[in-house]
């Protein structure tokens, strides 16, 4: 092509090779065009086939998730997974990683995450209602984490809070794993009606393409690529590539999108995220099967002087593209200028199948589509079982705390199981007014307004069990999910995931991915949970040490009549505590054993998928019934830090005997609960644990102002409530500030 | 009664503050835009939370220039009821409606929580249907709820009664700058004001929050069900 920038480099195997580009992948390029790629396609190719953009090796694991369902109107390959929830309403839900940004300045990188969530949400013509952050530190020791931390929740903070979209729940924890690679995780949910969705399908040769939002910087360039490598000590020299949020334009943005959609004159749309206008072009024609010629000169910029290649990879924030009807794009246009947006019509529609870029005319990129979005590489990369897993697996000494009570003290002590109201009290959580039951309990629950229906979310991994057996942790983290949605009586609807790994060209990694999505897979087919949506994170290696596999789940319930569900909280004394599953000793990764003695060992807790959806099935009905006043999960920390939690709402504590205390009082076996019933309908609820065939153990007593465990092996407690709380609510705030 | 809630670029209360006015109280409600000055016809005109111009260049500071700004100006010197919450309540400050500046908040940070208030006014159109001493329990959500001004003009605002809402714990007691339960580390406890003449009524805490029961808590409702149903009656006289 003669046509390229004067100024732009030659492209040669080399400089592909510095784009993160493969040789293989560079000569599958030279096919496709049949000459050397200019620079700008360079770019572009080398964004498109990254990681982020390609999911290039996890891709063939990823088909084994089940994606269907009833309910499902949108699966994996949207901006975000779409599902039916009755009355004419739809959920558009997400999760996104930005780990890489987060690690590399944590203000803006959590911000940004944020951003793009949303956007992703919006951009399918939902109105987004509610946020939930997954985020997993190192340990404060350690270098930078303090600030790490702080960043990423005032980041998060600042974006959400200010775009007015509530952050109702999340999870947060601490292991030395993420110590040079932190891991930031939004979601994002949003409403719209049933007939009121809009998809990234370019269609109608002669539509004009529309540009609206923020103008282009040069902020963000090679943002994919970036979050496609391993970290080494040179990072902190990639801050350029961080990108910088205005939640105030995202705020514009989401309101003057949702209302240009209501004009009708909207025929596809896409925010441009990862690889910026490169993805948000090339996906959207490849989509609609068409083709696009756009003249990146009419693109708003923030200076003068960007190249073309700047342009099309810039990932700067708060920017949509949309392709509009033909001869109504001046609907569009006086909505935009009425809420003061910048907005160009960049090109049209074609039917050539090629993606063409112009500068002021002169062409920089003009390339086949098909093959660049459909013939991305594709790798199954060798996997190997880590040759330490064995030993890993060895059953743990599980030693016998000298004093059960002080050892319970200091498990809430620990920032993992501490209360985390230091951090969602940053968060604005009741704004939309539809905030029913906020962070701290096991799943947030949400009022859908015109409907007696409620939505339930929650997020869930535990990171130990997933290191030591993915596949058990990839089934834990989608049964525990399913267990806390079914505390506040919802059914699952879908679940979306950011499946955060190492470098995936180690074999044992690879292995970690194949494994943890393999149980995932297995637990949503039992359990009957379709995944709609997600996103991969590879690559989160510093210095050659990898994060523990971290696949995060998030799921999305339904609670037919929102105004009866249990809480997670003792809520009347007198009420008897019933103990629903098996109880047995599983110390596996167990919290007792790593965060008390540094252990961190042994098989985790095995899943029983069928028990599980049985445990649920009966939670539901007692929580929907308003037969169970409270239901909790036993997760981390078991039965001892379950009963604790449960004494602090209403600072009511509960008198339990059993036969078993000591160690055991921390055992993590899965498929457990505790409800409490008022005394007269004991006989109720144990006779439906029987119908559902669930075991189910009347253990004690709720009331008072201590928690006593009275264990038939001397190993009980008695502690104040207040003490447990003051030692879990402070240990927060005193490790941070 | 006629309603009418302000938008600005960045608003995100006024959907809730429109739900409640329209679906809890039953009232005819419209969105005002802030390059307007026509008011409408509304009788009660409401500032919504939110991070007007994304509260850049300070809280409020930037939308009390807006067109919209002086047909509440206008409505306020005329007797007319004007309600500012959260961001709104900033705005009424930066357009000299009321008194005071709200600082960051004494940590420094986003503060989103239930907070105890006690009620130091009554016979306000606003607080009609409370008692004076009652506390109410409803939720704060913002960074720069930190109200202060200078001695001479609080003890003026004490003097004239102008002080509407305290911080306080769910005793009622009367606590000072430095206790837990004044979240922000207010002047005097001070979280609501009202103008010397009483229709105009600027608070930090969300009582379009904590309006329906569903939510868990309906503190909030009183407040806004006592200014639709006064609206029309005439202010004034009484309180200048």
């Amino acid at each position: 092509m003669s046509a390229s920038s004067k100024a732009e480099p030659r492209v040669d195997r080399a400089l592909a090779l510095s784009h993160g580009l493969s040789d293989e992948e560079y000569e599958n390029l030279l096919g496709i065009l049949g000459r050397d790629p200019t620079f700008t396609e360079l770019g572009i190719t080398s964004s498109l086939w990254s990681e982020h953009c390609s999911y290039k090796s996890s891709k063939v694991y990823l088909r084994e998730f089940p994606t269907t369902g009833e309910r499902v109107i949108h699966g994996p390959g949207e901006n975000a997974g779409v599902v039916d929830i009755g009355y004419g309403w739809v959920v558009a839900f997400k999760m996104e990683s930005h780990n890489h940004p987060s690690y590399i300045e944590p203000y803006q990188g959590a911000a940004t995450g944020v951003g793009g969530i949303l956007r992703d949400v919006f951009t399918m013509g939902a109105r987004p209602i509610a946020c939930l952050d997954a985020l997993r530190f190192g340990d404060l020791e350690a270098p930078r984490m303090k600030h790490l931390v702080d960043g990423v929740v005032r980041g998060i903070g600042d974006y959400g809070n200010c775009v007015g979209i509530p952050t109702v729940g999340g999870a947060t924890s601490f292991h030395s794993s993420y110590n040079g690679n932190i891991l930031v995780n939004a979601f994002a949910l949003g409403l719209a009606r049933h007939d009121h969705i809009f998809t990234n399908a370019a269609t109608g040769t002669g539509n004009p393409i529309l540009y609206f939002g923020s103008r282009t910087g040069r902020d963000g360039i090679h943002g994919a690529t970036m979050a496609s490598e391993s970290f080494d000590s040179e990072s902190e020299a990639k801050r350029p590539t961080v990108q910088v949020g205005d939640p105030l334009t995202e705020k514009v943005v989401l309101e003057a999108c949702l209302e240009a959609m209501r004009t009708g004159a909207i025929v596809a749309i896409q925010d441009m995220g990862a690889a910026g206008l490169t993805s948000s072009a090339f996906e959207m024609a490849s989509s609609g099967g068409t083709g696009f010629r756009i003249d990146v000169g009419q693109v708003p910029l923030r200076e003068p002087g960007l190249s073309p290649y700047e342009i099309m990879l810039s990932e700067s924030q708060e920017r949509m593209l949309a392709i509009a009807e033909q001869g109504r794009e001046g609907e569009l246009v006086s909505i935009f200028q009425r809420w003061g947006l910048e907005y160009a019509t960049i090109g049209t529609l074609t039917e050539s199948g090629r993606g063409v870029v112009l500068l002021h005319g002169e062409t920089v990129a003009d390339m086949a589509i098909q093959p660049l979005t459909d013939q991305a590489p594709l790798y199954t990369r060798p996997v190997a079982v880590p040759a330490n897993l064995a030993r890993l697996q060895e059953a743990p000494e599980v030693p016998v705390p000298e004093n059960p009570g002080q050892a319970l003290l200091d498990l809430l002590a620990t920032p993992d199981l501490a209360s985390k109201e230091w951090i969602w009290r940053q968060y604005d959580h009741t704004v939309r007014t539809n905030t029913v039951a906020g962070p701290g309990g096991d799943a947030a629950v949400l009022r859908v307004k015109g409907t007696p229906m409620g939505l339930a979310l929650t997020t869930d991994v535990n990171p130990v069990y997933c290191a030591l057996d993915p596949r058990r942790g990839g089934a834990q983290a989608v049964a525990e999910a399913v267990r806390n949605l079914a505390c506040v009586g919802a059914e699952p609807v879908g679940l979306t995931d950011c499946l955060n790994f190492g470098n995936p060209e180690v074999p044992e990694i690879s292995w970690q991915l194949r494994e943890a999505i393999r149980g995932m897979a297995e637990a949503c087919r039992v359990l009957d949970v379709p995944v709609v949506s997600g996103n991969v994170s590879l690559y989160n290696t510093t210095e050659d040490r990898s994060v523990h596999p971290t696949p995060t789940v998030a799921m999305v319930g339904v609670i037919p009549e929102v105004a009866t569900f249990a809480r997670s909280a003792f809520a009347a004394a007198g009420d008897r505590i019933l103990l629903l599953g098996n109880d047995a000793a599983d110390f596996g990764g167990a919290a007792y054993l790593r965060l008390l003695y540094g252990i961190e060992q042994g098989r985790p807790p095995a899943v029983d998928l069928a028990a599980e959806g049985r445990l649920a099935t009966l939670l539901r009905y007692l929580s929907r019934g308003g037969l169970a006043r409270t239901a909790h999960d036993l997760s981390e920390g078991g039965l001892g830090i379950a009963l604790a939690e449960a004494c602090f709402d209403h600072h009511l504590g509960a008198r339990v005997q059993l036969p078993a205390g000591g160690a055991r009082l921390f055992s993590e076996t899965q498929g457990r609960a505790l409800v409490a019933v008022a005394p007269d309908r004991v006989p109720e609820a144990l006779e439906a644990a029987e119908r559902s065939g669930v075991p189910a153990t009347e253990i004690g007593e709720v009331g008072g102002d201590r928690l006593v465990v009275e264990a038939g092996d001397g190993g009980g407690f008695d502690l104040a409530v207040a003490a447990m709380h003051e030692i879990w609510s402070t240990a927060l705030p005193r490790a941070l500030e | 009664m006629k309603c009418g809630v302000v938008v600005f670029p960045g608003s995100n209360c006024d959907h809730d503050v429109y739900h409640v006015l329209k679906h809890v109280l039953e009232q005819e409600v419209t969105f005002l835009w802030h390059g307007e000055e026509d008011l409408q016809g509304c009788e009660l005109i409401v500032l919504p939370g939110g991070f007007s111009y994304g509260d850049y260049l300070r809280s409020g500071a930037i939308a009390a220039l807006s067109p919209v700004m002086a047909g509440v100006r206008r409505h306020a010197e005329a007797g007319g009821l004007v309600l500012g919450i959260c961001n709104g309540f900033q705005i009424l400050m930066e357009s000299g409606l009321l008194k005071g500046a709200l600082l960051k908040n004494r940590r420094m940070r986003f503060e989103c929580r239930d907070v105890h208030l006690r009620v130091e006014r009554d016979d306000l159109p606003f607080t009609r249907g409370y008692r004076r001493g009652d506390v109410l329990r409803i939720p704060v959500a913002n960074a720069d709820g930190n109200f202060q001004e200078t001695p001479a003009t609080l003890d003026a605002l004490e003097a004239e009664e102008r002080v509407v809402f305290r911080y306080t714990d769910a005793t009622g007691r009367r606590i000072d700058e430095a206790d837990a339960a004044n979240v922000t580390g207010s002047a005097r406890a001070i979280a609501g004001i009202t103008n010397r003449r009483g229709n105009v009524l600027g608070l930090m805490p969300h009582p379009e929050r904590c309006a329906e029961e569903l939510l868990g808590n309906a503190d909030g409702l009183p407040l806004l069900a006592s200014t639709v149903g006064a609206v029309g009656t005439l202010v004034g006289a009484a309180a200048s």
